[in-house]
């Protein structure tokens, strides 16, 4: 491999020069716009309050909410726990049983033809609907949560494992074959690396909606007294009309997803970056 | 260095294979391959080389005929296959996809590093064991599946195209890598190519099929001695041997296609 001499550097020309100088913008610019957006649009939220004179259990001042965040802390965070909590477990759970059924369903035509069905009944049925039954049959506050979060996040992690472990090269295949594999060697040292990238791709949604879920199960489940999540801290507010705990509580959702969503995606970069397309172009 | 072909290796015996859509890929296929032989199958597209191969292979199994393998039982890692592609596990490291074969017979990591890193110097790949498949070139990805083709020292070698997608330059290279490893392993090859000098350079003896259905027309003996390198490929022997494997393949395409029931359709 050619390794360019890096301590002389070549005189570039007019085009380079402009490339070099847009990347260098760019790259800067994806960090530094987005952050200004923000502070100019909570500016505008604050002069908009104080201009329209709206009180503040309507809307209240962007510094009002940081005080709620402050002074409210040690409640917020200890529902952001319970929350979070709920998130974890349900995407662990989600991961279990998805990638479980995937690998049962590789293993037979026939147990998928007979069951993939029933999995996208789960899946497109509204959560929200299904929530009355499961607060009919399932007595504990926490599993009721549980089950219903994963619901929502164990389908991606199921549909887009399966679609990897039956994508794996013919040829590859015929190798395994040739050499007399067995069904486990197949799968461990063939399928499951080659569903990775998929797999990955699925839990990167799957982490987003078990937030979702969980906090759509609080919702649900209503009563602020059985449970203390987010969720449940944003219904009492809103009644108490204690909005700047209301935006504090969500601001903190918002941030744990943008988190779960960062964590996922470094995850997955680092397990793929050495040999998967997808990972690639982010290294150029 | 005596001209190879030895004892039958392998006999086959009016081998045919319809599929299930009813296309007939392979007629009466008759063909012996001898210890030793570098035999290549020349033909044109759809011609049943590449299903002849997975017959061989045991990846297919014939409808009609027999393959009758001569000498002792064959095991699995008698026969070695290259594909079309590199068909390397992206994920692996150049080591790991030469260990596969080994790996899944049970051989550990520590017993087979000194076969894998003396195969890795005979395909010119010492020094890149750690890197993954994306960071080889097309060639260097080629030598590794040969590399693996070879790493449980089989008997039969089966290659299906495995440089048809590369430059020229590179493939010219391979071809002599590939006459040298031969030589000196003493391996049998089965080689499937639509390339008319690279079966000349490379084969003792050339099968030329035709299509309609994929049938033997007639094999070509390449009488040239071994060791053959770039004077070879510069000589007047090997340009006849080009010009009469060249004449064969033309009356093979221009061959009637023959219908089920043997008769003459004409069709093209």
């Amino acid at each position: 491999m050619a390794s360019i001499d890096q301590s002389a550097p070549v005189p570039l020309d007019a085009e380079e020069m402009r490339r070099l100088r847009t990347a260098r913008i760019e790259r800067v610019g994806k960090w530094v716009l987005p952050l200004a957006i923000m502070c100019l649009a909570i500016f505008l939220w604050d002069r908009i309050v104080v201009w329209n004179e709206i009180p503040h259990y309507i809307l209240p001042r962007p510094i009002d909410v940081l005080g709620a965040l402050i002074d409210d802390r040690a409640l917020l965070f200890s529902s952001l726990l319970t929350t979070l909590r709920i998130t974890g477990l349900s995407l662990l759970l989600a991961v279990v049983g998805g990638v479980g059924l995937s690998v049962l369903f590789a293993q037979s035509k026939w147990v998928e033809m007979s069951f993939f069905p029933f999995a996208i009944v789960l899946q497109v049925t509204p959560i929200v609907a299904i929530f009355p039954l499961i607060n009919i049959y399932v007595d504990n506050q926490t599993a009721k949560l549980l089950l219903c979060a994963w619901i929502v996040a164990f389908f991606p992690i199921l549909s887009n494992t399966t679609l990897g472990l039956n994508s794996v090269d013919r040829n590859l295949r015929d190798l395994f074959k040739l050499n007399g594999a067995t069904r486990w060697q197949e799968l461990w040292h063939l399928r499951l690396p080659a569903a990775m990238p998929y797999f990955l791709g699925g839990l990167k949604i799957a982490g987003g909606l078990a937030l979702i879920g969980a906090v759509v199960a609080e919702f649900v489940a209503g009563s602020a007294g059985q449970s203390s999540g987010l969720a449940s801290r944003i219904i009492e507010s809103g009644y108490r009309l204690r909005t700047a705990r209301l935006f504090a509580a969500l601001i903190l959702i918002s941030l744990t997803g943008i988190v779960i969503f960062m964590t996922l995606t470094w995850i997955s970069h680092m397990m793929l970056r050495r040999w998967h397309e997808s990972a690639l172009k982010q290294e150029r | 260095m005596k001209p190879p072909g030895g004892a039958p290796l392998l006999i086959m015996r009016a081998v045919g294979k319809t599929f299930s859509n009813g296309v007939t890929a392979l007629d009466r296929v008759d063909l012996t391959l001898r210890e030793g032989d570098f035999l290549s199958l020349l033909g044109p597209s759809g011609c049943g080389k590449s299903t002849a191969l997975r017959i061989i292979a045991g990846l297919s199994s014939p409808t009609t005929g027999v393959l009758d393998w001569r000498g002792p039982p064959l095991a699995q890692t008698d026969i070695g296959f290259v594909f079309q592609e590199p068909t390397l596990m992206p994920w692996a490291s150049v080591f790991d996809n030469v260990w596969l074969p080994l790996r899944l017979k049970g051989v550990s990591r520590r017993e087979a590093t000194p076969a894998i890193s003396a195969l890795l110097e005979r395909v010119h790949l010492t020094g890149f064991e750690n890197a993954v498949p994306r960071e080889l070139s097309g060639g260097m990805k080629m030598r590794v599946s040969i590399a693996r083709g070879l790493v449980t020292k089989p008997r039969v070698l089966l290659m299906d195209e495995p440089f048809a997608a590369l430059d020229e330059i590179t493939r010219f290279k391979l071809n002599n890598d590939l006459l040298e490893l031969w030589q000196d392993e003493r391996f049998t090859v089965v080689f499937v190519t639509h390339s008319v000098f690279e079966s000349v350079f490379l084969s003792n003896r050339i099968v030329v099929m035709a299509a309609r259905p994929g049938r033997v027309f007639e094999e070509v003996e390449v009488d040239a001695p071994y060791p053959r390198d770039e004077v070879f490929r510069t000589s007047a022997d090997y340009a006849a041997l080009c010009r009469k494997t060249s004449d064969v393949l033309s009356r093979a395409m221009d061959a009637p296609a023959l219908t089920k029931a043997g008769a003459f359709d004409g069709v093209h």
